[in-house]
């Protein structure tokens, strides 16, 4: 029994509960960071690390957080964590830190966070809590990675901020390739967010309502 | 232990705030130093890359070492007050151009830095900032000006959250670079530089706009006109007192012919 519930804790968030694909929870930042591949993996990284500790900790508190403030409880332990990831981005990352800018910050409001947070740090042991809370970002991780993929490649015709489209293929030198304008723009990420949805369900039926 | 009693639940609020707090500040004033120095730091850069150095083919080197640089290259840097004065002992780095942006608005008193830098070249050329509001939030920038006080040798721009691919663009090389060797006069007079929908064609203070941001174009193109309208006093005397120097020493030349 046990063991059984350990596996799922690692492979349910990554494609079957995904947070964004499934649940549908932190889609709001998973349209403003994947214009690059970059951002998107320091932002999945932030979130994943969030997530993590602070359902480590919860659990920890867990039956000393007195009922009626464990919402406010929750969000100071989340936001402890938010600052501190913005502070040392600032410090050891600057440009990176520039790029997201507010949406680190804005980590706090991520529904992913809260979410596991209440469904499940708050009724189990501290280690599976940190492996939920872990699983769980990286399954947010993976889709906006995929997202920011498609974004950079097609819009700026880059990935990690290299040129991978030649550069005589543009049509500025002479080619017929130009980048897709409308790939930088956030309603770009909510289609490409669509297809994930629908490649997701068209491979596992089982999660189709 | 009751956990739902007033007063566990007071306690309980009040040590646990206590302690985030304790650890954000610790962490806050131990980061602090590094913050500082990486925005310091992009300053110098963004200073250097408006006059041209530090670059390939027109991009930030992504090797280079800008404090370096701008340790090696700035030979001077001052603040003017309004009237075009040069004023002693401020420090000129450290200046904050939101307050000065605010002062300029007023129409109040403004200290605004200069820079003079001197080129790989031998030549010098100083560099003003700008600073003003675009579509969504702030921006701001340097521009170089030559020697001979009318032509501008660089420029670059960057902003707080405009639109990215519309108005952000203005960060882009492509954009910036368009201001090198465009010239500050019209006819003889000063002219700020004119940012032109649908191209700039031929115009020789005018640079292209950019498509679907005609709002942070506009802007740009009045915050720069801002700004240079207390630094031409500046360069219109540098100028004359360099047409002068020439006159005199053609004058020399002249005599000396005779």
């Amino acid at each position: 029994m046990q063991k059984k519930m350990n596996k799922d804790i690692y492979t349910k968030p990554l494609f079957k509960n995904n947070p964004i694909t499934v649940l549908v929870l932190g889609i709001c930042s998973s349209l403003a960071v994947t214009v690059q591949l970059k951002g998107a993996l320091v932002m999945a990284l932030s979130v994943t690390l969030v997530t993590a500790f602070s359902s480590l900790i919860i659990s920890l508190m867990r039956n000393s957080i007195p009922n009626r403030v464990r919402i406010i409880v929750q969000l100071v332990v989340v936001a402890m964590f938010v600052i501190l990831i913005d502070q040392v981005l600032k410090a050891f990352s600057y440009d990176t830190s520039k790029m997201l800018s507010v949406y680190i910050g804005l980590i706090i409001t991520n529904c992913i966070i809260m979410g596991r947070i209440e469904a499940f740090a708050l009724g189990n042991r501290p280690w599976p809590s940190f492996v939920d809370g872990a699983f769980n970002g990286l399954g947010y991780g993976l889709v906006l990675a995929i997202v920011a993929f498609f974004r950079e490649l097609l819009g700026s015709g880059t990935l990690f901020g290299f040129q991978i489209i030649p550069q005589t293929w543009y049509i500025e030198n002479g080619g017929w390739y130009s980048n897709n304008g409308l790939m930088i723009l956030p309603p770009m990420a909510l289609i490409l967010l669509g297809c994930v949805v629908w490649v997701q369900r068209s491979i596992d039926k089982e999660i189709e309502e | 232990m009751n956990t739902n009693s007033n007063k566990y639940t007071i306690i309980y609020t009040t040590i646990l705030v206590v302690v985030v707090a304790a650890v954000l500040a610790i962490v806050a004033s131990v980061l602090k130093p590094r913050q500082t120095a990486n925005i310091e730091l992009e300053q110098m850069k963004t200073i250097m890359l408006a006059a041209n150095i530090g670059e390939v083919d027109g991009q930030p080197d992504k090797t280079a070492d800008y404090k370096a640089l701008y340790e090696k290259h700035i030979t001077r840097a001052y603040v003017i007050d309004q009237n075009g004065k040069q004023l002693e002992g401020v420090d000129a780095f450290h200046i904050d151009l939101k307050t000065q942006f605010n002062a300029i608005k007023n129409g109040g008193d403004v200290t605004l830095p200069v820079y003079e830098c001197a080129l790989d070249d031998g030549s010098m050329v100083t560099i003003f900032p700008c600073y003003g509001t675009g579509l969504w939030g702030a921006i701001w920038g340097y521009i170089s000006v030559k020697e001979d006080c009318t032509t501008i040798n660089g420029a670059v721009f960057a902003h707080a959250s405009e639109t990215p691919g519309l108005g952000g663009e203005i960060a882009q090389p492509w954009f910036y670079n368009q201001f090198d060797n465009k010239v500050l006069e019209v006819n003889g007079q000063f002219a700020s530089v004119k940012i032109v929908k649908g191209g700039a064609g031929s115009d020789l203070n005018g640079v292209d706009a950019i498509s679907g941001a005609t709002i942070t174009s506009t802007a740009l193109q009045k915050t720069i006109a801002q700004w240079m309208d207390y630094y031409k006093g500046s360069l219109e005397l540098a100028k004359a007192i360099i047409t002068l120097s020439e006159g005199l020493s053609n004058s020399e030349n002249a005599e000396k012919d005779e």
